[in-house]
């Protein structure tokens, strides 16, 4: 019916989503003050930056795959 | 009472309110199909779901909650929210297409519609209905809590008396004109508003952001004061986690990542698109919604550093409206209250909305009116829609505000405990629907006594959301609403296959495999001429 087959062969793409969770669900990698970024601990900023990897993670999925 | 400050927040409510009743008319549909006022006809495209889903995700606990937890309580309780509000993207990506293809294949309106085909089971579908709407009331009252402490910002002063009765007149007032123009536009009401509601929160954001840490010496000195809190008060105040704690903060995060797509509001703001590419290209932009959340938690610290105490009778809560007042002239402070009000509106109405659908299609419809016509069914979810905010004002009203904000967690507790009939039926019905019921009621009952522990033993007025769980000498903690979820789905996993041997055997699947799987429709229309020649 509306089946599309080049989308099968792209699934694998969907395994780069879980490298956020990977990050940011381990406190070990980032909780730490040093080294700061304009005065932020590095926990903080660390945590925002990934805000901006995530969506770049999630766009390239999504324009690869779609 | 500042009377410009007020002046300029009673113009932009006024103005928000003229857009609700136009709102009836954009994208015109007949309002009384259930379809129309509940999801809009699914014909909003990736730019206003944006704004939607935005605009109902970002709420009352986003700007008062999260910061006044960061104020109060550091970086444990008010700093999960980063990653979480980072992580609940993916999470969409992955599972939100399949949901929304199998509904808009079958014209589900709930996720109870689809529990209902996927398991054949009248009773799972009822047990998913209750509990939505169940989690969404203690949400729907942070919003208007929300509203509440905006308003007391302005120095409006919250108990008037009436014939000798202490009312709270600007928080009715509120509840009229929201109750008013969703009723009447349904789910387009709050869309629109949410447009203007994100411009304004962008503005007071940004003026937040740049001026506050310039007047301060930047953020170097804003976390050296935080710091300084840290070491003054090393039991109760955190600035970066002890390993102790990152159970808790793990726990938080995904528990609350995943409990946010499940709460009905967030499926309707999902169902209410219109198509599968619109839902994946919002997981890739809403994302910018997460940096200002984490840019608003940063505004906790900033009124650590400016020495600032927070409003009087809200607790830690009170902290953005003492510092906005302490930071901005009296004009600008009427619109940043005018945006954090609308700011809650815009939630409220769309979680009731949607607890309205589910009470509407998965309990009147399949319960009390089994013939209703389309005409009945919507004026029972308008109907519902407003009982609900009127239960939710009343709440807040009567409850004391220590409470109020750890009511969401209580609601992630309670929506999580539906993950399994919800978000793994998505990929597999191999759950046996008797064995999905007990591990729903045990969820149910060991995270609400969780939640309620402190309150039982006499120990906190306050509700647990971090619960230490004791076995023998081990201890871990953990939310109670992960802790809740695990033992739920272990007990599935376990039951499934015992009631499969006795004989109580599993419902009938009424989807099919291509349901899930729809991608973009397919134009019919352009099919002819191809086949033409």
């Amino acid at each position: 019916m509306s089946t599309r087959p080049e989308r099968k062969g792209r699934s694998w793409l969907l395994l780069f989503l879980l490298i956020p969770f990977i990050v940011l669900l381990w406190p070990p990698f980032y909780n730490f003050r040093e080294p700061s970024f304009i005065g932020i601990p590095f926990f903080y900023w660390f945590q925002l930056l990934w805000i901006i990897i995530t969506a770049i993670i999630t766009a390239l999925v999504y324009f690869a795959g779609a | 009472m500042r009377t410009d400050a007020i002046a300029v927040f009673i113009f932009f409510f006024l103005l928000v309110t003229v857009l609700g009743f136009i709102a009836a008319r954009w994208r015109r549909g007949d309002l009384n199909l259930i379809h129309e006022w509940g999801l809009a006809g699914r014909r909003f495209g990736t730019v206003v779901t944006w704004f939607l889903l935005g605009g109902d995700l970002y709420t009352a606990y986003t700007f008062i909650a999260v910061p006044g937890a960061m104020f109060g309580l550091g970086v444990l309780n008010g700093f999960f929210a980063v990653p979480y509000a980072t992580l609940v993207y993916p999470l969409v990506f992955l599972f939100m297409p399949r949901f929304w293809a199998v509904c808009k294949q079958r014209g589900y309106v709930t996720a109870a519609d689809f529990v209902k085909d996927r398991f054949g089971s009248r009773s799972v579908a009822l047990v998913v209905a209750f509990t939505g709407i169940l989690a969404t009331l203690p949400y729907i009252a942070l919003q208007m809590f929300g509203i509440q402490v905006a308003i007391a910002g302005l120095g409006i002063p919250l108990a008037i008396s009436i014939g000798g009765v202490s009312v709270d007149l600007p928080l009715i007032i509120a509840f009229v004109i929201l109750a008013a123009y969703t009723y009447t536009s349904g789910l387009r009401a709050p869309a629109m508003i949410a447009l203007v509601k994100d411009v304004m929160i962008f503005i007071v954001l940004f003026a937040v952001i740049i001026i506050i840490p310039i007047s301060l010496g930047g953020f170097g000195p804003i976390f050296q004061a935080v710091h300084a809190k840290a070491v003054a008060n090393p039991k109760t105040f955190f600035d970066i986690l002890s390993p102790t704690q990152f159970p808790a903060y793990i726990t938080l995060v995904i528990g609350s990542a995943f409990a946010l797509f499940l709460y009905p509001h967030s499926l309707t703001g999902v169902l209410s698109s219109s198509s599968t590419k619109a839902v994946k290209r919002n997981a890739a932009l809403l994302p910018i919604y997460s940096l200002m959340l984490g840019l608003l938690a940063f505004v906790g610290y900033m009124a650590i550093a400016a020495k600032v105490q927070p409003l009087k009778g809200f607790g830690s809560n009170g902290i953005v409206p003492a510092l906005i007042n302490f930071a901005f002239p009296s004009w600008f402070t009427g619109f940043a209250f005018a945006a954090i009000a609308i700011g809650a509106l815009v939630p409220a109405a769309v979680m009731s909305i949607a607890a309205a659908n589910l009470f509407t299609r998965n309990i009147y419809v399949e319960y009390i009116n089994k013939n209703a016509t389309e005409r009945q069914e919507s004026g029972a979810a308008k109907l519902t829609s407003l009982i609900l905010k009127f239960g939710a004002l009343l709440f807040i009203l009567y409850v004391p505000t220590a409470n109020i904000i750890n009511f969401q967690l209580l609601g992630g507790v309670w929506i999580l405990q539906t993950i399994v009939p919800v978000f793994f039926g998505l990929f597999t019905r191999w759950f046996n629907r008797w064995a999905l019921l007990i591990g729903w009621l045990a969820g149910m009952i060991v995270g609400t006594l969780m939640e309620f522990s402190g309150l039982i033993t006499g120990t906190s007025a306050a509700l647990v959301n971090v619960y230490k769980l004791q076995i023998g000498g081990f201890s871990l903690s953990a939310y109670s609403g992960i802790q809740a979820v695990v033992l739920n789905i272990v007990l599935v996993i376990i039951l499934t296959p015992v009631f499969q041997m006795i004989g109580a055997t599993r419902g009938v699947d009424a989807t099919s495999p291509s349901d899930y799987d729809i991608g973009e429709p397919i134009p019919t229309k352009e099919a002819v001429p191809e086949a033409l020649g």
